[in-house]
């Protein structure tokens, strides 16, 4: 522990402490609206007041600003707090604390996980007795031959509960593509001269041992584009499930939800915990169970987030029915720069369970020439069998081979 | 170190700073900037391609007489491109030699071959140099487009100014580099990262400003034509385009106009020369016939200058 003397005094600014409160409640205030502003920005903020100091207001913002905000989003929250806090008829010599500071919350919701706890809990089969075990057993191997077929629109709750678990072990396998980084490798095809080198050190001068250098292979960056539209919700729970058991389990996936409108959820998905995940998206999401307009949900995401999300060779995955109300030419065209963007673009599409299934929608006509492959997704073997695919190293158009 | 590298004393001398090496910069660029420089921590600037990020640490450079030392970041951009590498083959025949003149201490060896005459310094490794001149301005350009892995790595750089190298000890700069990084946003760049920084986004200038850059950057060009280009220009960003343009692509096209000896904007002209300002197929057809003259009628009519 440091001595109470080691720790640095705040800086000293004109002599008032309350331009350090209220800069403290300015920060808390932003945390609350959901901005991650850490402590330590706390503090460099004092000491960029410090220097450009408090005569301008515009120079205040920026100077704030330029601490508080590390992400674009966040500037207009940014932009509507300072309003709020420093208010522009105030003096600036003596920022004076009006603004009541956000308080505690009086009462909390129950976080997401409790629910199944509670159910886990009032299960019978948390007293069931020991005789039954072996049947249980021998029941539960069956359920799951036929739950791998049975359609996700014709399940019960329960069924659809055990898919769920189901779903959550399956892992992604890391499609991996070599990267232009190179990692020591004994059967590497560079020469590593540095470890070469001072290998040779020890033996005087002789090389007895070539070291070697290989690419590093990297997960190809998966993006998800799910449709959310009335016509898809009996799977988009399940769907939901399965994107973020990838995104749990590996680096570089997007995922966004479209109905009528774009909404990214990656970030939500990222909390561990998958009912607390799916209330996250949920809340962000006000267009569940809607119609359909899959042009402008796909012009949305090819200006906004495909220079930023399809880099580096990503793989597409859109699950949609197709079934667009207003199906017209740019329709196509929004496929086709999406196809153009990314690396592999695979469409999975619930309705190919009917054996019987044409093209015959418009909106499906006009999105099937764009895409690389085409497959059903409505029960857990369509699942299994996406994700082999996927475990295949696509040899497809962008792919960056070594050189030889 | 010299007059011309003394820092700016307050928002406005930085403001004219800038100004007089030809960067009008907004108010709020010039504050980051100013702090960056006061408090010694790295700038971090995100916005669209071509609004100026770049320029500004050039014009950095220029106004305080520092060296500009640049590292162009891409995809599989590594240590040994960015910050050192070993001189392999002269370490090779420094061993070579040292064997023929029967001088076998190993460990002498082992330290003579490990001397800074055979490290070559690359861009992150030169700035943490000391320099009469004052501490370079270092530009890590398009951060976005190099990996996860290399980031991390100039986590270390970018709070303590120091590299490790293993075999040699650690280089610490005696003066911190003035540090701009910049990012078009292909991809986020880490909290971690951003949080060592000054972070602030680029925007689109007003029309006033572009003006003005226009005229002080494109020689020649009537104070007409050039109001003209900017509004059309400001136009053509409210469109639904993929890419809008940027400043730099203002004056690309501003020039254009210049070299064809376009006294005002007519359809004919715009069309023919919009393979300089706007750079994607789509968005050219998008802007033709009838879409271009119903914008650039707007822009010359709702022109109040």
């Amino acid at each position: 522990m440091p001595d109470i003397a080691d720790i640095p005094s705040a800086p000293d600014l004109s002599g008032s402490g309350v331009i350090a409160d209220n800069i403290i409640g300015f920060a808390r205030a932003l945390r609350a609206a959901g901005m991650p502003v850490g402590p330590g920005a706390t503090i460099d903020a004092l000491k960029a007041l410090q220097v450009v100091g408090l005569s301008n207001r515009a120079d205040v913002f920026a100077a704030l600003e330029c601490i508080f905000v590390k992400r674009h989003e966040h500037a207009t929250i940014f932009a509507q707090a300072f309003e709020i806090f420093f208010r522009a008829e105030q003096n600036w010599d003596q920022l004076v604390d009006s603004v009541p500071l956000p308080g505690q919350p009086e009462q909390k919701p129950p976080p997401p996980a409790s629910r199944r706890v509670q159910e886990a809990l009032s299960q019978r089969d948390m007293v069931k007795e020991r005789e039954s075990y072996v049947q249980e057993m021998q029941l539960s191997v069956s359920d799951e031959e036929v739950l791998q077929t049975k359609d996700f629109a014709q399940m019960s709750a329960a069924e659809i509960a055990s898919v769920t678990r189901a779903i959550e072990r399956l892992k992604l396998p890391l499609a991996e593509r070599p990267t232009r980084r190179f990692q020591p490798l004994p059967r590497g095809r560079k020469l590593d001269l540095r470890r070469t080198l001072r290998g040779s050190l020890r033996t005087g001068g002789e090389i007895v041992n070539f070291h070697r250098l290989g690419h590093i292979d990297k997960p190809v960056p998966v993006v998800a584009l799910l449709d959310i539209s009335g016509s898809m919700s009996e799977y988009t729970r399940l769907f939901l499930h399965f994107l973020h058991a990838v995104t749990d389990a590996r680096k570089r996936v997007s995922v966004f939800l479209f109905g009528t409108r774009l909404t990214n959820i990656t970030r939500a998905l990222r909390a561990r915990d998958p009912d607390d995940a799916l209330a996250r998206c949920s809340a962000m999401v006000e267009d569940w169970s809607g119609g359909t307009r899959i042009a402008p949900s796909l012009h949305a995401f090819n200006k906004l987030w495909g220079r930023r999300v399809l880099g580096q060779g990503a793989i597409v995955l859109l699950i949609s029915d197709g079934l667009e109300r207003e199906a017209d030419a740019r329709l196509g065209f929004e496929m086709d720069r999406l196809h153009r963007s990314c690396r592999r673009l695979i469409w999975l599409n619930p309705l190919l369970r009917y054996s019987g299934f044409e093209p015959k929608a418009q909106g499906v006509k006009m999105m099937l020439p764009h895409v690389d492959e085409f497959r059903p997704v409505h029960n857990l073997k369509s699942i299994g069998e996406l994700i082999d695919a996927l475990s295949v190293a696509p040899a497809a158009r962008s792919l960056i081979r070594p050189a030889a | 170190m010299s007059a011309a590298s003394a820092l700016p004393g307050s928002v406005d001398a930085t403001l004219d700073l800038l100004m007089k090496h030809g960067y009008l910069a907004e108010r709020a660029l010039a504050t980051v900037t100013f702090l960056s420089l006061k408090m010694g921590r790295p700038l971090f600037l995100e916005g669209e391609a071509g609004v100026g990020k770049t320029e500004i640490a050039k014009v950095l450079s220029a106004a305080l007489g520092r060296r500009l030392i640049r590292l162009q970041c891409y995809e599989g951009l590594d240590v040994s491109s960015a910050v050192y590498e070993w001189n392999s083959a002269a370490q090779m025949i420094a061993i070579r030699l040292a064997e023929a003149s029967g001088d076998t201490d190993r460990d002498r060896l082992s330290h003579d071959v490990f001397a800074e005459q055979y490290l070559i310094k690359r861009p992150l490794l030169q700035a943490l140099e000391p320099d009469p001149a004052g501490a370079p301005v270092l530009l890590i350009d398009e951060l976005d487009r190099a990996d996860e892995a290399f980031e991390a790595f100039l986590l270390e750089i970018l709070s303590d100014f120091q590299v490790t190298i293993p075999e040699f000890g650690t280089v610490r700069a005696p003066q911190p580099p003035i540090v701009i990084v910049t990012s078009n946003r292909t991809r986020e760049i880490h909290d971690a990262l951003k949080r060592r920084c000054l972070y602030h986004w680029v925007d689109y200038p007003s029309a006033e400003r572009e003006i003005a850059i226009v005229k002080s950057r494109v020689s020649g060009i009537s104070a007409k034509l050039s109001e003209q280009v900017v509004a059309f220009v400001q136009a053509v960003r409210g469109e639904d385009l993929f890419k809008p343009p940027g400043v730099a692509e203002t004056l690309d096209w501003a020039t254009a106009l210049r070299e064809l000896d376009a006294k005002t904007l007519t359809p004919q002209v715009v069309g023919d020369s919009l393979g300089a300002l706007l750079k994607y197929q789509d968005d050219i057809g998008r802007m033709q016939g009838e879409t271009l003259t119903r914008t650039l009628d707007a822009a010359l009519a709702g022109k109040p200058k």
